[in-house]
């Protein structure tokens, strides 16, 4: 159990930017390149860092398009969460015979990219699917793991993992 | 909110809300595969005691590509011609295990009558003069998205032209855009004007000509033919030559403008001029926008278990 009480930084700004640098380079290396990537922002939270990470892609090889996906619609607690207005999918190319990246905030119980799986097969059919996250903080409920993580933080369950550019801070 | 039965009912944020929620469904129709998993496992039953095209497979298509089941309750072929209750036949479907019922009706009031007789959520497609509120919240969906006015209506001026008085569309259009915020003219011979208009908030018009170059809206509604043996209408082509909407009324409308009808159009009646050559014409946009506005009516009432700000008991 944490010592401290209230809210505890875990990342700051500068370690966020400093994972996305490094993540980058690991999707350029896994992938031998860029073509053919396109990264998948998940709605809300994963939307600036597929943005960010999608600059630091453009610094090392070729840029990739970006899009954004709302899971809303799949999930299996569909009901107990209410939509999110305005925060709409935006998948700008086919995501026929692409990698994919899907890019989200905080990995947790798994649910949600369980959710996002499942609505990129609307889309097309993708080559691959690639998971990238600042954040995995345990506690899967299902078989997923990711392939690029900024920082691995073991959490209790009622903890509250808030990700924003301006750091990560457990609360 | 668990019925749909008036765009009374709903306040101007309710409005507001379900019209956010259509932009996600609207995105839904776009995908390769448009359809998602929400409505799983519920069963929608339409119930239309009235002829209808394009607002049943509209629902049809709605529920489908929520992944809801759906059943199509075809009256001409049902016990209703032996004689069974409206409540009879709510209470043996019910029975089967129904999430909702789309009702339209030609009496006023069918559809609050029907919640009393089940436990599912009911949206009314259309009955009698009363309301055809899915009608209204297309209409304002398509400009929210053609004029681009996200916000609300604020300033805009929307003439409905044609029989205001035994129109259900016209009720529920006035009430929808006025609660957003719009200016409302109605247009139409004093026999085609309800005897009354107290509560109505709207100017009235019996001069189409003089409001056309004002207008960011020109909603034109079916004429229907039966009227004229009530001998409301002199003639098709007297109501046509006033009301109509031809060329050369055509040209004098904004060059931004809007021309919207509710369907089914009569052609050389209120709708002269080819719609295919009218630049403002949204009229197969409103089609479109009426599967994505019912995705998220049925979404809504179904599945999302959250409520609107400022819900209606």
């Amino acid at each position: 159990m944490p010592a401290t009480t209230g809210p505890r930084e875990v990342l700051s700004a500068d370690d966020i930017r400093r994972a996305l640098t490094r993540i980058a380079h690991e999707i350029v290396e896994r992938n031998h390149g860029t073509e053919g990537l396109v990264l998948v922002g998940l709605q809300r939270g994963g939307v600036w860092i597929a943005t960010e990470l999608a600059g630091f892609l453009a610094g090392i090889e070729q840029a990739v398009p970006v899009g954004s996906l709302d899971v809303s619609f799949h999930r299996d607690d569909v009901g107990l969460r209410p939509i999110v207005p305005g925060h709409v999918t935006s998948i700008p190319v086919s995501l026929d015979g692409r990698t994919v990246v899907l890019v989200d905030d905080v990995l947790y119980t798994g649910r949600t990219v369980r959710a996002a799986l499942e609505a990129l097969n609307e889309y097309g059919r993708p080559h691959a699917v690639q998971l990238a996250v600042i954040i995995d903080r345990g506690h899967r409920q299902l078989p997923i793991r990711p392939d690029y993580v900024g920082k691995n933080l073991p959490t209790a369950g009622d903890e509250d993992v808030q990700v924003s550019p301006d750091g990560v801070v457990i609360a | 909110m668990k019925h749909l039965l008036s765009i009374a009912d709903l306040s101007g944020s309710d409005i507001h809300g379900l019209l956010e929620l259509t932009d996600h469904m609207a995105e839904i129709s776009q995908r390769l595969i448009p359809k998602v998993p929400a409505l799983r496992g519920k069963n929608v039953v339409s119930l239309f005691f009235e002829d209808s095209t394009r607002t049943r497979t509209s629902f049809d298509t709605a529920a489908k590509r929520l992944s809801a089941d759906t059943m199509n309750f075809a009256v001409s072929s049902s016990s209703v011609n032996k004689g069974e209750s409206l409540r009879d036949t709510i209470e043996t479907i019910s029975a089967m295990g129904v999430d909702a019922f789309v009702v339209r009706h030609k009496s006023s009031g069918a559809p609050q009558m029907i919640t009393r007789w089940t436990t599912a959520s009911v949206v009314n497609a259309g009955d009698g003069w009363h309301q055809h509120p899915t009608q209204a919240l297309l209409d304002c969906y398509t400009i929210r998205t053609n004029l681009n006015r996200r916000d609300g209506f604020d300033g805009l001026h929307i003439a409905v032209v044609g029989d205001i008085k035994h129109s259900r569309v016209a009720r529920s259009d006035v009430q929808a855009f006025a609660a957003l915020g719009a200016h409302v003219t109605l247009v139409a011979p004093p026999t085609l004007l309800p005897p009354s208009l107290e509560g109505w908030p709207v100017d009235v018009s019996y001069d189409l000509d003089s409001v056309l170059p004002d207008l960011d809206v020109l909603y034109l509604l079916r004429v229907q033919r039966e009227r004229m043996d009530d001998a409301l209408l002199p003639s098709l082509r007297e109501y046509s030559s006033m009301y109509g909407l031809t060329a050369a009324r055509a040209a004098r409308l904004s060059p931004q403008a809007l021309v919207m009808h509710p369907g089914p159009m009569n052609r050389g009646v209120e709708m002269v001029v080819d719609p295919a050559e009218l630049a403002g014409s949204v009229i197969l946009d409103q089609v479109t926008n009426g599967v994505a506005v019912r995705m998220a009516v049925l979404f809504h009432l179904l599945g999302s278990g959250a409520d609107l700000k400022g819900d209606a008991p």
